[in-house]
This record gives C-alpha cells, sequence and structure tokens, in this order.
C-alpha cells in the first residue's frame, strides 16, 4: 500500500490550493449520497475521470490502482444487491464508491502531503482555545501518513523472516509470535522517532505557563 | 502533551488504517471489517486519552479524502452513510476500552482485557451505530439489529479476545500505560 501517491505537476488542479480541492472532495461526496440516481453518479464519475486525466494529466495507472483497489468490493457490492434488492440499486452504489476513490485519488495524486498538513492545521487552529496546539497535530498526521508504509514494511518483514525458518505459525500462536512482536517492535520504532523529533527541537513549546510546570 | 505520546497516536492511528487494507466482508450495509481490532488494541495498549485521539486522529485521515476505510472508502461520505453512527462511536469505545484497562491494569490478564473490550468495543459501538443506522437507512428496530449488530457478534467477540491477548503481551513486555500511583509501593 503506497500513500505517496503525488504525481509532480504545473497544471491547473496541481496549483489549486489544497483547502479547495478538500472542500470539492467533501461537497461532491454529500451530492452524491443527496442525488440519489443512477445518471447523476455515471456523470460524476465521468466528470471526475476527465478532471484527473484532461484537466490534471495523471497518468491512468494512478486512477486504475485505485479502482483496482476496491474492484471485488464493488463485485461483492453488486452481487449482494442483486440478491437483496435490486441490480438497478446495486449498480449506483457501486458507481457512487468507484466515483468518491477516484475523485480522493485525484486529490491525493494533484496534493503534496505537506500542504493537506496544513490544511488541517488551518482548520484546528480555533481548538487552539481549548489548548490544541495546531503545530502538534500536524505533527501528527505527518507521523501518521509515514507509520502507515513502514508498518506494511515491517510486517512483510517478520513474515519473510518466519518463511525463512520454515512456515508461519497460524491461530492463536501467531498472536503471541507474530502480532504482538510487531507490535512491540513499531512501539519501539515510534519511541525512537519522538525522541529523534525531540532532539531536533520539536517539543519546543512557546507557552511559558507549560515551560514554567515542567522545569525541574 | 509529549511527542512521544503523539508518535504512540499517530502509531496507532496507522495501525487502524493498515488493519483497513484487510479483506472486509460485506453482509448488508455495515461490512466486517478487522478495523474495529485496531480501535480496541488503540484503547487497550495506549489507554483512554491516548487511545481515544489515535482514533480520532484515524477519523480526520479519512475525513480529508484519504481512502483509508475498509473497502477504500474516504472523504467526508462515509460520515453521512449508513455506517457514521459506528464511525463516530469508535472513538468512545476506545476511550472506555482505554479507561477499564487502566482501572484493571494491576490485574489485567486476557480473560479481564476481553470482558473490557467487549464492554467498549461491542456494548458502545452497537448502542451508538445501531440507532444511527436506523435512522439513516429507515429499517425497523428489528431489522437494524439484525444487520446492524447480531450479524457481528461472533466476528466481535473473537475481534475482543485477539486484541487482549495481543495487549496482554505488550503489557508485559513493553508496557505503554503506566501504572496507577497508589500501586507504585508494592514493587
Amino acid at each position: 500500500m503506497t500513500l505517496a501517491l503525488y504525481v509532480p505537476g504545473t497544471g491547473v488542479v496541481h496549483r489549486l490550493p489544497a483547502a479547495a480541492k478538500l472542500l470539492a472532495l467533501a461537497v461532491l461526496a454529500v451530492a452524491l449520497f443527496a442525488l440519489p440516481s443512477l445518471a447523476a453518479a455515471g456523470a460524476a464519475l465521468a466528470g471526475v475521470v476527465a478532471v484527473g486525466l484532461l484537466l490534471a494529466r495523471l497518468p491512468v495507472a494512478v486512477l486504475t490502482r485505485q479502482a483496482r483497489a476496491v474492484v471485488w468490493w464493488l463485485v461483492a457490492l453488486l452481487a449482494v444487491h442483486a440478491l437483496t434488492t435490486d441490480l438497478r440499486t446495486g449498480a449506483h452504489v457501486a458507481l457512487r464508491l468507484l466515483t468518491l476513490v477516484l475523485a480522493a485519488a485525484v486529490v491525493t495524486a494533484t496534493t503534496r502531503v505537506s500542504e493537506m498538513v496544513r490544511v488541517v492545521e488551518a482548520v484546528c487552529a480555533p481548538l487552539r482555545l481549548v489548548g490544541v496546539r495546531p503545530a502538534r497535530v500536524g505533527l501528527a498526521v505527518a507521523m501518521a501518513l509515514r507509520f502507515i508504509p513502514v508498518l506494511v514494511e515491517r510486517a512483510d518483514r517478520i513474515r519473510a523472516a518466519q518463511a525463512a525458518r520454515g512456515g508461519s505459525p497460524r491461530g492463536v500462536r501467531a498472536l503471541r509470535t507474530t502480532v504482538a512482536p510487531l507490535l512491540v517492535q513499531v512501539l519501539q520504532m515510534a519511541h525512537d522517532v519522538s525522541e529523534a523529533l525531540d532532539a531536533r527541537g520539536a517539543d519546543d513549546d512557546p507557552s511559558p505557563r507549560r515551560r514554567a510546570q515542567e522545569a525541574p | 502533551m509529549k511527542t512521544r505520546d503523539l508518535a504512540y497516536v499517530a502509531l496507532f492511528a496507522a495501525i487502524i488504517a493498515v488493519l483497513g487494507t484487510l479483506p472486509a466482508i460485506p453482509v448488508g450495509p455495515v461490512p466486517i471489517t478487522a478495523q474495529t481490532l485496531g480501535v480496541m488494541l488503540a484503547g487497550a495498549v495506549l489507554g483512554g486519552r491516548r487511545g481515544s485521539l489515535a482514533v480520532l486522529l484515524f477519523l480526520v485521515l479519512v475525513a480529508v479524502g484519504l481512502p483509508l476505510l475498509a473497502g477504500g472508502r474516504g472523504g467526508l461520505g462515509p460520515f453521512a452513510g449508513p455506517t457514521a453512527g459506528y464511525l463516530l462511536s469508535w472513538p468512545v469505545a476506545a476511550f472506555v476500552i482505554g479507561r477499564l484497562t487502566e482501572r484493571t491494569w494491576d490485574r489485567y490478564n486476557v480473560l479481564v482485557g476481553t470482558l473490557v473490550n467487549v464492554v467498549g468495543g461491542i456494548v458502545v459501538i452497537y448502542a451508538v451505530g445501531v440507532p444511527v443506522l436506523k435512522a439513516v437507512v429507515g429499517l425497523p428496530w428489528g431489522e437494524a439489529f439484525w444487520t446492524g449488530a447480531a450479524l457481528f457478534v461472533p466476528g466481535d467477540l473473537f475481534k475482543a479476545f485477539v486484541a487482549a491477548a495481543v495487549a496482554d503481551v505488550v503489557r508485559r513486555s513493553y508496557p505503554v500505560i503506566e501504572r496507577p500511583r497508589r500501586a507504585a509501593g508494592t514493587r
């Protein structure tokens, strides 16, 4: 799973502010649920694909990769609806899901993570009143995004190591021999990352009140 | 909040996201996913405050449009759909599990942990999720309960056990929750 989906570019979509793109995504999501018609969902899908390929000039692979990730989900939705309600509803629900996934892919492919983080920080600014520091929220978001591919890689490494020793344990035993050690390992990693950040001045807190509290 | 706590919060937000890549089983409007396992783990390993913040951070990442929910869903859509109640109940669930885990820290084992996870991860989530599902989809109570809760009980019981077993190992090898102050002198 790769979240580093950013594709460099200089088109209109790339230059739009991240806040505008996120807002558009939110509006599209609400609109898709508010307009329960197959035609509207189809038009939205066509629109999203047009924006992604023609306006943002993204490679087709960016969109197909996202579509492939949900293809079984779409098939399952169709099947469940064909059995319980009708195929038309199934097609609508599936089309809506595909549209949203592709729209999200277009936004993530044309927006740097750092820009996304800045939007979250801006949205969190009012929370300053209740003691939340927006920069810390931004730091947490950035760390979470970085940890996702790291976790996948660590899990793969443990699996490979076990395969090399002749097969991997299954069932409840796997919890003790695989899952728990992996968790301990990544907890240690998170701790190391935080110490490295503090050493580089991440713990700088401008408020003098807190300084005084934390003084020995 | 210390940078270390921030890193733990970010780590568990990432763990919930990765659990979303495991295949989900669509059974009606609400799918069975491994992500509630992540919610339980966040509470059981990090405690109430950090655990609920981790889940909240994950939901923020979903809301800004990253396709991190099981089945590649993301954006604000899921917060308006039939599963909205479940998503919004997650931080509460992690908080309840975390607080109960902190309370039972000195006698924590797989059994106690499973019970704690059942209370926070099943009772709380259904109590919020089922009424919202009923309101959004317009099902009668009976059907809302069947498609929104009863179907998930076996899977959720299993997840509660798995989360407790893992949390118990982590508790003994790399405890993140601090020992309660009153017990500090006993060792």
